[in-house]
């Protein structure tokens, strides 16, 4: 037998027992819903249909339903896991014992309710609202026309307009940066970040900065900074240079092209 | 059946009956001796002298209404033989498909109460947050205030919890100590079924 394909019909779970077992390290199960008795009961149901006690199930099934319980109980009382912990196990023995007396005196007062509600089954009677409070005269404010109108002016007015300036900004492709780069490194061997993108806003300069990367990431320039905030120089590299020269199309373009800092 | 009861008017106690009976048939929820005698601007002794009267024309059997000891007042219900009939025409939401989990924190409610769902959880060993919110819902439990250590909110059963199961007050309630098993009860059935299965 293999406990954990036991098959549980459960209020808050049905399926295999494993997989309550993932379900709840996941904490996509709340345990406090939980019937462990009910898990319990299965289990034994199925025990009691063979004739011989399988040790090993047996075995295992124990120590996954005390780690479920202690799960639980850590769950239901965070607060007294440890005052729990403090107890001797007869105490604590005893502590258990007690609280079970309680729930059961509580279920033997709810199976009496249940009888009693059967047995006054034939009880209607008219329901409403507590209707006895005598009505409490609430006293108006002198009536003031030229105020009422006055707060109404206020609401009356347009509320401010929200900035959605930020939803405008643009981001201009990095391809274009690429292309500005590739052209001014035709021209020149090295150049300096700083002065080449200095006068542009910032999310521009930013997007330069990504196509920078890009550019360094394909081998195609060396960066160097003497320190940090230092001016970025950039400089040519030289060999893949020369592979490229005369290119139009460099493959690598066309994915970047639609590369933009939004995709980022 | 007796004869139709007559109020006699010589009766000094007769005209007092009458005004609670009228009183009665207005009210939507049980009224107490107090309340009838400040409405019916008499002291409460003749109060309930004048409910005996009343009583005694409204009860099973001689009426298609009934007047009960209920939920720490009086009010008028249908009588038993017309329950049949009033079910066909009138929903009781409040106490309809109640289930155990509901009963149970009920019970916890009614006797503990004013007690906060950690208490009820702590007891029935699973949370009790859908079932108090159901009983809210249903009338039959209400916010009594908050826990003094914790600041929860407590609850307790409502005069509908009463009147629902036919109850003068909380005092009608079975005592505790006469319900279930206790420990060593409940320690020798656990051995009683251990036994069996290694028998």
């Amino acid at each position: 037998m293999i406990v954990r394909e036991l098959e549980l019909d459960l209020d808050a779970f049905e399926g295999p027992f494993d997989l309550l077992l993932t379900l709840v390290l996941k904490e996509e199960l709340d345990l406090r819903e939980l019937d462990v008795a009910g898990i319990v009961l299965a289990f034994l149901e199925r025990l009691a249909e063979r004739d011989e006690l399988d040790l090993d199930a047996a075995g295992e099934f124990l120590v996954l339903v005390a780690a479920l319980l202690e799960l639980k109980a850590r769950g239901l009382f965070p607060e007294e896991a440890a005052e729990l912990a403090e107890l001797e196990p007869e105490a604590a023995a005893e502590e258990l014992a007690r609280r079970l007396a309680e729930y059961r005196r509580m279920r033997e007062a709810a199976a009496w309710l249940r009888e009693r509600l059967d047995d006054e089954g034939g009880r209607f009677f008219r329901l409403g609202p507590p209707p006895l409070a005598p009505k409490v005269e609430i006293p108006l404010a002198p009536q003031e026309p030229d105020r009422l109108a006055q707060a109404l002016r206020l609401l009356a007015t347009e509320p401010p307009e929200v900035s959605l300036a930020h939803m405008a900004m643009r981001f201009p492709p990095v391809a274009q940066f690429l292309e500005r780069f590739r052209s001014v490194l035709r021209r020149r061997s090295r150049f300096d970040f700083d002065q080449e993108v200095g006068e542009l806003p910032r999310i521009e300069q930013a997007v330069a900065f990504l196509a920078l990367l890009e550019l360094r990431r394909a081998g195609e320039i060396v960066i160097d900074q003497a320190a940090p905030f230092a001016p970025i120089r950039v400089v040519r590299s030289t060999q893949i240079h020369a592979e490229r020269i005369g290119e139009e199309i460099v493959p690598r373009d066309e994915r970047t092209s639609t590369w933009t800092v939004h995709s980022a | 059946m007796d004869r139709p009861l007559r109020l006699i008017a010589s009766n000094p106690l007769d005209q007092l009956a009458r005004t609670l009976e009228a009183l009665l048939v207005v009210a939507s929820a049980p009224l107490s001796v107090h309340e009838l005698a400040e409405a019916a601007d008499d002291d409460p002794e003749r109060i309930e002298a004048a409910l005996g009267l009343v009583g005694d024309r409204y009860r099973e059997g001689r009426s298609g209404i009934v007047l009960e000891r209920v939920a720490g007042g009086w009010a008028f219900r249908a009588a038993r033989e017309a329950a049949e009939s009033c079910a066909r025409l009138f929903e009781r939401p409040a106490q309809r498909n109640l289930s155990q989990a509901a009963l149970e924190t009920l019970a916890i409610v009614a006797y503990l109460g004013p007690c906060t769902r950690p208490d009820v959880a702590r007891i029935r060993g699973v949370a009790a947050d859908s079932a108090v919110a159901n009983l809210v819902e249903r009338g039959l439990i209400a916010e009594a205030g908050r826990d003094d250590a914790g600041g929860a909110i407590r609850y307790r059963t409502t005069p509908l919890f009463e009147r629902v199961f036919g109850l003068e007050s909380l005092s009608q309630l079975p005592r505790l100590d006469d319900l279930g098993d206790d420990v060593d009860a409940i320690r020798g059935r656990l051995h009683a079924v251990a036994d069996k299965r290694t028998a």
